[in-house]
Formats: structure tokens, C-alpha cells, sequence
């Protein structure tokens, strides 16, 4: 489907008036200043993405799922909810672009791909960045995908049970959406019309199978129509649509119950680092998807826009390669977990 | 045949029920199953149905009015005809309290004293395999009962005492930790345990200096069990079973010979009529013919130390002690207290050992070291009036030798007939160690010391 | 002290926990109009209200994850399993998820949970409404699970247990419920978490058991101590963490143990409790260790005489002790 060409942003990139305006074209609520912001954090998670596979290879990184091509989806929701200030997430194992947009530093997200102390979600008890981070308010307990679903949906109904108007965003990939307690969780939620916002990240592929082996339907916003609250698919390669999407998704969430967004983006690289996708899928099929790669359009788009310059650009992708190396370079000067730190903490004291 | 209807139970927290609405009159003919009365507990509102087919003769108790679970309600009239004899108070098959007919108001409460621990209730149903509480439609449909059954006892293929083959041949590790920290030589402790194992216990009375041996056992003599219409079985005491053993290994291990001498002993009887009522009231013991005949073998034992020895395998193993054993009969069993040193003991020494000895082994309170030691063995089998015997020595001795019974008999003496007190002596003896010589001439010298006692024979 | 039976005591704990604290609530199938298939929780819908006692879809997985998704944010939720024979469907949640979010978080989130399953057999349920399945729960590390047999244990240790901060999966014998009665004090109480109890003091045996079989073990031992065989009864309570004081003292004591318990033998309870004392008792074994359980046939069969077979009783027991006693 081609994409709408953005129209040209009139504001002063450098005034402050100019900064808080929403450019024409873009949602409401979403100013030059986010998507410049925005467009800085994509860089930067790009850049992370693409050095933890390089370090994988050199074998410092043990394991890691990239998240190249969902960055727009993941930080387009992640702003919509940062701007609400009362939601708290239940993401899946890719998104790593939220978690790190979230709040974490470049350190913090490297010594947890590394499995060193300090590690933020587990103490490198678990996989990275699989835990708990309260301080940003996102929880992902396990690997199981679907798992969460039900965990969101019971967070969200004791919100409800509190009195408070928090709203609950939980993640997941078409894969999960086939497991039964996916649609235990929705069912459940539109039963008690529950603040709970079911993101789906459709990237067409679980592992290796592709959507037309894992689901008859061509989408799976359709299916919340079973569970009585509304579905939408989105372009989850734009970031403005998807900002606008989940902020909706929160104003209904928040007072009529539950809606299910399907954003529908390409996974550029294997499943993990474990992965070979040419098994599977062909060159030319990938040479294809890169075409649509979300950050390198959403710079294009702010060029056009005349939000950022060329100059800018550069600037964000300097700051961002110091960043990481100097995170690299953090994390693997950085110690093991003391293996003491095995013991323990099975139970609350 | 009239029959008194009673308020059924309904559940074990539902004591009484009030009654709603008669649903015949006095008159009315009843269909079994039919509903009959409206009852209210305060559980449930339920429709009691008719027992019988027939009819309600008279209401005894009225709408409105509250009575305890199995008071009577109603007489009825059953349909196989009127008979003037008492009516019989039939209960409902209960709702869901206690199955069977033989189930009275009574029995659905047990007088059990309860504490926090509590108590398991038997005669009620416990909740519907698929749920189920008090007060569920469950109860009221009366559906079919859920016993509690009595547990299906399987008869066991072990007995009461256990069917290991043989027993445990290694001490368990508290036996074995006990031991060392008391420093017990355990080939010293006899066990009760299985097969004859020594238990904790065993070894811990030891260590106490209680009796350890078999004639200690607490356990009573075993009644028979009926086995079948042919036989009776008698569980085995430890006491039995560690006899049999004994038995078992002298006999298959000792090649056994035997011989028989008989003894002249008018001169003994003599002297025992002589002197036993004075030593008696000196002493305060009795004088049997016992201890002379153990002094007659301790001298005798002197002169033919192969008579008190053992077999060593490659040796013989000669004992320079004359440890006496002498066998009594224990409440528990047969036991073997032991005179030590006899040969150095008086005739009142031995007379005194003797009654010690066997009062104590009748009461049980034989220690260890009355039963260690013995390097000969003398059985009276003479006191049961045996004349004969043929002995099984006492495993690892050399011998054993029992002392009949004093007949009087004719013999003949210088070719002419006498009337004398004989005692038949017979001996067992281990032919590995001893042939017929010294066994021969160790009986000739108990013998001869014994037809040699008489008047001077000092008691003292 | 008024005598109750079980399904009383743990109505009255859930009753008093809720009451006294405005986080815990209950979940579950058929829980709140119909009071729950035991009536466990009846009438409490009515005191509370719907929303903290909540009829669920029919899902055991989502029961769980719900459960568990509250807890994270802070509520004390207690889910029920209508029946053990159904929590299979559910065992992601409790093993995957709930025995690991404590860990797995580094101790940033406790999870103040109180799992309630009916369990056991002797109820003609059949292969699908007597499972036994406290051994699985019971090998989980960052789980807890108790197992009591008598009214007063069960209203303390629920108490205690919806009071804890870490999961405790609570099986209530379905047999108990109504035939186990005993009495209870009128004040608050708790039992803790982790304690035996030695239910019957004796000298000769130690018997080591839990739920239903408590009682069939005390009528045992009644009935052979008249043939001078004196047994020690210890009622477990509570499965993990195992009281290994209680246990191991006991069977110092005694020098024999005989370890009773319904779930099939094979990698059971009992064979942890064997191991553990071998190791740490062996010096005071004056027998083997015996086991008498549930044979290794799936679960008790519905007909009378097939469900006879696989329980153990009382007379089954008697027998064991009289065996144990003659080593």
C-alpha cells in the first residue's frame, strides 16, 4: 500500500513555538518535538539492535531478538501511554524499542544482553531484559507468549478493583495470538469491560511459520468482535498512525473497555540470533520488506517535513554510534553476577 | 400393618425441621414415592414422600409445628392389610445420613470427644463425586447412597510377626551405633526381633542390664489362629524360634553319640534323707539330688578335660573353667542359667547356686552373665520322670548329660536279687572330640563318685 | 470451642481474611451465585459483592494468569480450582509463571496468592474428580503448599496462608469437607506455614502423613496399641517447605517410619520424606523405611470395590504397622 507523503512542516525546528506545534498532517498531540525525539530514540535502538547481533557473533551477546521494523509500532504505542502518564505495559520478548524508550539507559540495556551485574530487569537471572521493571512500569515474566495476556488482563482488573484509571497495554506477536489463553484474555476482558489495550505486533512470521499456516483470517483485529469491543488494524510501519491509534485505544480502554490494535509491521531479520530466515523465506522476498524499513522512511519523512536537516540527522546518528560503543565498552568492562546472587529470593520474605 | 413415619435427617448439621404442609389427610390413600408432608429446615424446604403404598391413617404432628430429626410424624397404614399389633417405627431410607437399615437417629451422631485434632464421621455421605455440600439438591433428590463402607480388609498374606525368610543378618544402623557408643559386643546380645535379629531395644536392655535373654520376653505365649478346617497355626515367640535354631545347629553341626550308665544310688538317697532336713532349716534352701550329682560331673569334668571343651575346627579347645549349666524350665521357655566354677563349690555351695538360679530364672531375672560362660550342660530330665534320655548337646559343647529318674528297682547284687535306688545318667557327646574311651570312662567316674557317696560325704 | 466440619472452617477463614483486609478477593468457577460446587464460599457474594467474588469464564489457564496479573499489582487474590483433576490446564501459570516471577524478578515482585484446590479420592469421583496432585506443586521451589486434614488446621493455616506474600497452592481434601469435624476456637488464630504436627505421641513407630489419611492413620494406630504397639502419628500440614524437625525427631525417637499418603507411591511425597531420612536419620534406622500409598494406577477408579482396592484404610495400615513392628 503506498504511503501518503508527508506534508511540509512550517514551524522553526529551532524555536520553542515551533517545537510544541503539531506539524499538518500529523495527530493530534504529537509535536514536531516528539517526532524529533522520537526519530533520536529509533536511531538509537536501531543502532543497539545492530551492535548486540555484532557482539553476538563475537560471542559476548548469548542471545538477542532484534527488533528492526517494528521500531515505529513499539515507540509510536510506548509515546501514546508516556503522554498519558497512567498506563503500564505487559511487552513480549521483541520489543526491545519500547523497553529501551521506556527510560533504560544504552548501559543498562547492554549489560542486560551481556548478563552482567546491575543487569535492570532480573540481575541477569533471566533472559535480557525479561524480569520486571517497575520504575517504567513493565512487567514480562516469562517467554511463554500469550502468557502475558492473562497477567495484563488481571493487572487491569485490579486497577479496576482500586478505583484507579491506569490502562493496561499488553504485547504480543501473531504467533501468540493463537494461543488459547489469548483468547481466554480477551474473552475475560470484554466480559468485565476492562481497560486493557491487546497490541499486536503482526510481523506475518512466528519463527517460521508463516500467517497463512498460523490463522484463516487475513487480520486479526477482526477477531475482537468475538470478544464485543472493537479491533483496527494499523500501519505499524508509521509511527504517526500508531502514536494516534494506541492514544485513541486509551481514551476507550480508559472508560468503555477493551480494544485490540493489530499493527501490522515486517520483521527484517531472523527470529533471533539463533535464526537463519532464508530457511524459509527468499532474498528477494526480504530485499522487499527492507524497502518499507520504518526508520529509514521515518527520516525521509522528517527531511521532507523539514522537521530535522541532513546536518541533524548525522548529528543523531553520531551521538547515537557514542553512545552504544561507549555502552559496549560499559558492559563488558562490567562483572558477572557474583554467583552467590544464585541463592535466594525464591520466595517474598 | 400400621407404621410410624419419622422426620427424616437430612444432613449432619440439620437437627430439627418444622412442619409445613400435609399434603393427604387421615384417609388419604399414598402412593410409594408420592409426596406426602412439606418439612422446613433451615437448610432446605424439601417434600417428604410416602414410604409405602397404603394410607395415612392419623397426623402426629402438626403443620406449624417444629420436632427433631426422627421424631414421629404420621402413622400410616402399609397396603398388605391391618393387624392389630403395635406399630413398627420405620426411619426413611435417610436423605443423606447413615445408609443401611439398621441406622437409628441415634447412630448419626457419634459421642466422640473431639479436641482440635477432630474426628472422621462414618455415617453420613461425604460430598457428591462432583461437588456437592449441606443443603444441595443433592440430599433432597435422595439419590443413591454413598456408604461410608467399612474398608475392605484383604487378608494379608504376611503374618503377624513377618515372612522375611530367615532374619536380617546385619544389625540395623541404630543397633550398630548404640553398640559402639556402649561398647556391646553384639555376638553377646540374643534379639527378638525379626528372625532373631537384635533390635534397639534388645540392645538397650542389654545395656540397662535387664534380662536380654529369651527368658525375658514380654510378649505372651500366642494363641492359635485358625488355618483352614484341618489345622490351627501357632505364631512362633523369639523364645521358640531362637530354640529351634539352636537345636537345629547343634544337630546338624555335632555329630552326636550316646551312652547310658546305671548309677547305685541307695547311698546318696541316704545321706540326702540324713542331712536335708537339718540343712534346710540351716540354710534355708533344699537339698536335692542335684548338687551332688553336678559335684559327682565337676570332679569328674577335672580328671577328663576333653569332657569340657569345644570343637575348634582345626582344634580342640580345651576350657579350664567348669562353667555348669543346668536346664530350667522358664515360663518363656527353656533356659541354661550357669553355675561358674562349679568344681570349686560345696555340695551346700552348689545346693545354694542351684535354688538361686532357678528361682530366678522362674522370675525372669536372669542377667547376661547367669547365661554366658557354660562349658557343660546337665538336663534333670529326670524331675519329668524320664528314665531314658538322648540328649542334644548344647552347641558349642563337648557334652551334655541328663540325670534320670531314682527308681527303686530289683537288681542283682553278689548274685542275689536287691531292691536298690538306681538313676539312670545319659550322656550325648560330640565324637569329633571324644570316642567311646573317655566318654566311657568320664561316665564311669560320675559314676563311681556318685555309688561312693554316702554318710561321710561331706556336705560342706 | 464450636465443633465444625472443614468446609466450615475454610469459609470462615476466607470470610474473616476478607473482611479484614480489602485487597483479598476470590475467583474462580461457580463461586459466587451458587457459593462454589462445596459451597465453600457461599453467601460471601453477598457480604462482598461480585466484584470481589467473581464467577469466571469456564478457563483454568486465565483463572491462574488473572489471578496472578492481580497479584503483580498488588492485590491478594485467591483462585480456586474446582477440582484438582482440572488444574492441568493451568500449569503454565503456577509452575511457569507464578513459582518464578519472584525469582525471576530479582525479588521485585511478590505474588500473595492462595491457590484453593479440592483434591483427594473416597468420593466414588473417578478418574476425573479424585486427583491427587500435590507432588508436582510440592517439587516446585518458589511455591508453597499446605495440606491440611482437620478443621482447626485448615481455617489457620488458610488464613495464614492468603496472609503470606508468596503463592501458596492450599489443597483441601473433598473427603474432609464434610466428614472430618473437630472443633474451633471462637478467637483469631493462624497456624503457621512449614509446621507439622505430631497428632498422636508414641514410641514405637513413626507414622509420617497428610490430608485424609491422618485419620485412617490415628485409627490405626488405636487399633494396634492394644497389641503393645505404640505409634507416633505426625500430621505434615504442610508440604513444602517440608518441617523436616518435626520428622526427623520423630523418627529418631522411634527408630521406624512408616510413610502413608492416597497419591500414587512412585516419586511421591513419601519418597522425599524416605530420602530425607536416610540421609539425615540413618543412624537411628532400626527398620527400613516403609511407604503404604496409592498404588501406580492413574487415580481411583468409580466403582466401589475398584476404589477400595486403590485406597489405602485403615485396616491397610494396621497391617503395615503390625509389620513394621515385628522387624
Amino acid at each position: 500500500m503506498p504511503r501518503k507523503k508527508p506534508a511540509r512542516f512550517n514551524g522553526t525546528e529551532d524555536s520553542e513555538v515551533g517545537i510544541a506545534q503539531t506539524p499538518e498532517g500529523m495527530p493530534e498531540g504529537l509535536t514536531a518535538g516528539d517526532l524529533v525525539d522520537s526519530y533520536t530514540k529509533m536511531i538509537l535502538v536501531r543502532t543497539l539492535d545492530e551492535r548486540i547481533w555484532a557482539l553476538n557473533r563475537q560471542g559476548k551477546v548469548p542471545i538477542a531478538a532484534s527488533c528492526q521494523g517494528h521500531e515505529a509500532a513499539q515507540l509510536g504505542s510506548l509515546l501514546a501511554a508516556q503522554k498519558d502518564g497512567r498506563c503500564f505495559m505487559f511487552p513480549y520478548y521483541r520489543d526491545l524499542g519500547l523497553k529501551m524508550a521506556a527510560g533504560l539507559t544504552p548501559t543498562q540495556m547492554m549489560l542486560s544482553f551481556m548478563g552482567k551485574e546491575g543487569e535492570p530487569y532480573s540481575n541477569a537471572r533471566q533472559f535480557p531484559l525479561q524480569g520486571a521493571d517497575l520504575e517504567h512500569n513493565i512487567i514480562q515474566i516469562s517467554n511463554v507468549v500469550g502468557a502475558g495476556l492473562t497477567q495484563a488482563v488481571g493487572y487491569a482488573l485490579a486497577c479496576k478493583m482500586q478505583g484507579e484509571d491506569t490502562v493496561v497495554l499488553t504485547y504480543f506477536g501473531d504467533g501468540a495470538s493463537s494461543q488459547g489463553e489469548a483468547h481466554e484474555a480477551m474473552n475475560f476482558a470484554g466480559v468485565h469491560r476492562l481497560p486493557v489495550i491487546f497490541i499486536c505486533e503482526n510481523n506475518h512470521y512466528a519463527i517460521s511459520t508463516p500467517q497463512r499456516l498460523q490463522m484463516v483470517t487475513d487480520d486479526i483485529a477482526s477477531r475482537a468482535q468475538g470478544y464485543g469491543f472493537p479491533g483496527f488494524t494499523v500501519d505499524g510501519m508509521d509511527l504517526a498512525r500508531c502514536y494516534e491509534a494506541t492514544r485513541e485505544a486509551i481514551n476507550h480502554a480508559r472508560t468503555r473497555g477493551p480494544v485490540l490494535l493489530e499493527m501490522q509491521v515486517e520483521r527484517l531479520m531472523p527470529h533471533t540470533t539463533d535464526d537463519d530466515h532464508l530457511r524459509y523465506r527468499t532474498q528477494e522476498e526480504l530485499d522487499g520488506i527492507h524497502q518499507h524499513d520504518p526508520v529509514a522512511t521515518f527520516g525521509a519523512d522528517l527531511l521532507t517535513m523539514g522537521i530535522i536537516t541532513e546536518e541533524k540527522a548525522a548529528e543523531i546518528k553520531a551521538e547515537a554510534l557514542q553512545a552504544i560503543n561507549d555502552a559496549t565498552d560499559a558492559a563488558d568492562a562490567a562483572n558477572p553476577p557474583d554467583a552467590s546472587t544464585m541463592w535466594g529470593r525464591v520466595y517474598s520474605e | 400393618m400400621a407404621m410410624i413415619l419419622e422426620l427424616p435427617h437430612v444432613g449432619e448439621s440439620v437437627v430439627e425441621g418444622t412442619i409445613g404442609k400435609w399434603l393427604k389427610q387421615p384417609g388419604d390413600k399414598l402412593t410409594r414415592f408420592e409426596p406426602l408432608v412439606e418439612v422446613i429446615t433451615d437448610k432446605v424446604t424439601m417434600e417428604v414422600p410416602s414410604p409405602v403404598d397404603g394410607s395415612l391413617l392419623k397426623i402426629l404432628a402438626q403443620e406449624g409445628e417444629t420436632v427433631p430429626m426422627g421424631a414421629a410424624i404420621a402413622e400410616l397404614e402399609t397396603a398388605d392389610g391391618s393387624s392389630g399389633s403395635a406399630p413398627t417405627p420405620v426411619s426413611l431410607p435417610t436423605i443423606a445420613g447413615p445408609a443401611g437399615p439398621a441406622a437409628t437417629p441415634a447412630s448419626t451422631q457419634q459421642a466422640v470427644p473431639t479436641g482440635t485434632t477432630g474426628y472422621l464421621v462414618k455415617n453420613i455421605n461425604p460430598v457428591g463425586p462432583t461437588g456437592g455440600g449441606v443443603g444441595t439438591e443433592q440430599e433432597t433428590r435422595g439419590t443413591e447412597q454413598v456408604e461410608e463402607t467399612a474398608p475392605v480388609s484383604r487378608p494379608s498374606s504376611a503374618s503377624a510377626t513377618g515372612e522375611a525368610p530367615g532374619g536380617p543378618s546385619r544389625p540395623s544402623p541404630a543397633v550398630r551405633r548404640l553398640a559402639k557408643e556402649h561398647g556391646v559386643d553384639l555376638a553377646q546380645v540374643s534379639g527378638t526381633g525379626l528372625g532373631g535379629r537384635i533390635t534397639r531395644d534388645d540392645l538397650m536392655q542389654q545395656v540397662e542390664g535387664k534380662a536380654a535373654t529369651p527368658a525375658a520376653s514380654p510378649k505372651a505365649q500366642p494363641t492359635p489362629v485358625d488355618a483352614g478346617p484341618d489345622e490351627q497355626h501357632v505364631p512362633l515367640t523369639p523364645v521358640r524360634r531362637m530354640i529351634a535354631e539352636a537345636m537345629v545347629r547343634s544337630v546338624s553341626q555335632i555329630p552326636h553319640a550316646w551312652s547310658t550308665v546305671e548309677v547305685d544310688v541307695t547311698g546318696l538317697v541316704a545321706i540326702r534323707a540324713l542331712v536335708r532336713a537339718s540343712f534346710e532349716q540351716r540354710e534355708g534352701v533344699g537339698l536335692t539330688y542335684l548338687p551332688f550329682a553336678i559335684k559327682a560331673m565337676a570332679e569328674a569334668l577335672k580328671k577328663y578335660p576333653t569332657l569340657n571343651a569345644s570343637w575348634g575346627g582345626d582344634k580342640i579347645i580345651l576350657k579350664r573353667r567348669i562353667n555348669v549349666g543346668i536346664a530350667v524350665s522358664a515360663p518363656h521357655g527353656l533356659v541354661v542359667p550357669v553355675i561358674h566354677d562349679a568344681d570349686q563349690l560345696s555340695i551346700s555351695g552348689l545346693a545354694k547356686a542351684l535354688r538361686d538360679l532357678t528361682q530366678r530364672a522362674r522370675q525372669n531375672k536372669l542377667t547376661i552373665e547367669d547365661v554366658q560362660g557354660g562349658t557343660f550342660t546337665l538336663n534333670n530330665t529326670g524331675a519329668l520322670g524320664s528314665t531314658i534320655s538322648y540328649p542334644i548337646i548344647n552347641h558349642p559343647q563337648a557334652a551334655i548329660v541328663t540325670t534320670e529318674a531314682i527308681q527303686k528297682r530289683a537288681v542283682v547284687r553278689d548274685d542275689a536279687i536287691a531292691i536298690r535306688s538306681m538313676l539312670n545318667i545319659c550322656m550325648a557327646f560330640d565324637h569329633r572330640i571324644n570316642d567311646g574311651a573317655e566318654s566311657g570312662a568320664f561316665l564311669q567316674g560320675i559314676k563311681s563318685r556318685l555309688e561312693s557317696m554316702g554318710p561321710d560325704t561331706p556336705i560342706y | 470451642m464450636a465443633v465444625k466440619n472443614v468446609i466450615e472452617a475454610v469459609r470462615e477463614a476466607l470470610r474473616e481474611e476478607m473482611q479484614r483486609d480489602s485487597t483479598v478477593f476470590i475467583l474462580g468457577e461457580d463461586v459466587g451465585l451458587r457459593g462454589g460446587v462445596f459451597l465453600a464460599t457461599q453467601n460471601l457474594i453477598d457480604e462482598f459483592g461480585e466484584s470481589r467474588v467473581i464467577d469466571t469464564p469456564l478457563a483454568e489457564a486465565s483463572i491462574m494468569g488473572i489471578a496472578l496479573g492481580a497479584a503483580f499489582q498488588g492485590m491478594r487474590p485467591i483462585p480456586e480450582v474446582q477440582f484438582s483433576d482440572f488444574i492441568w490446564p493451568a500449569m503454565n501459570q503456577l509452575i511457569g509463571e507464578t513459582a518464578r516471577a519472584c525469582y525471576g524478578t530479582n525479588g521485585a515482585l511478590p505474588v500473595p496468592m492462595t491457590i484453593r484446590v479440592p483434591y483427594g479420592g473416597g468420593i466414588r469421583g473417578g478418574l476425573f474428580h479424585s486427583q491427587n496432585v500435590e507432588t508436582i506443586f510440592f517439587h516446585t521451589p518458589g511455591l508453597k503448599v499446605v495440606a491440611p486434614a482437620t478443621p482447626y488446621d485448615a481455617k489457620g493455616l488458610l488464613k495464614s496462608a492468603i496472609r503470606d506474600n508468596s503463592p501458596v497452592v492450599f489443597l483441601e481434601h473433598k473427603k474432609t469437607y464434610r466428614l472430618v469435624r473437630g472443633e474451633l476456637p471462637e478467637e483469631e488464630y493462624t497456624l503457621p506455614i512449614g509446621q507439622a504436627e505430631v497428632k498422636r505421641a508414641g514410641e514405637n513407630i513413626t507414622i509420617v502423613t497428610y490430608g485424609l489419611m491422618l485419620h485412617y492413620c490415628l485409627e490405626a494406630a488405636e487399633a494396634v496399641a492394644g497389641e503393645g504397639i505404640d505409634v507416633e502419628v505426625v500430621d505434615l500440614r504442610t508440604l513444602r517447605p517440608l518441617d523436616k524437625e518435626t520428622v526427623l525427631n520423630s523418627v529418631k525417637k522411634t527408630g521406624k517410619l512408616l510413610i502413608v499418603h492416597e497419591d500414587n507411591v512412585t516419586g511421591g511425597v513419601g519418597a522425599e520424606i524416605a530420602a530425607l531420612v536416610a540421609d539425615e536419620a540413618f543412624e537411628y534406622l532400626d527398620g527400613p523405611v516403609t511407604r503404604l500409598c496409592g498404588p501406580d494406577v492413574p487415580t481411583m477408579p468409580f466403582a466401589q470395590t475398584l476404589e477400595d482396592e486403590y485406597m489405602p484404610n485403615t485396616d491397610k495400615i494396621a497391617q503395615a504397622l503390625r509389620k513394621q513392628a515385628a522387624y
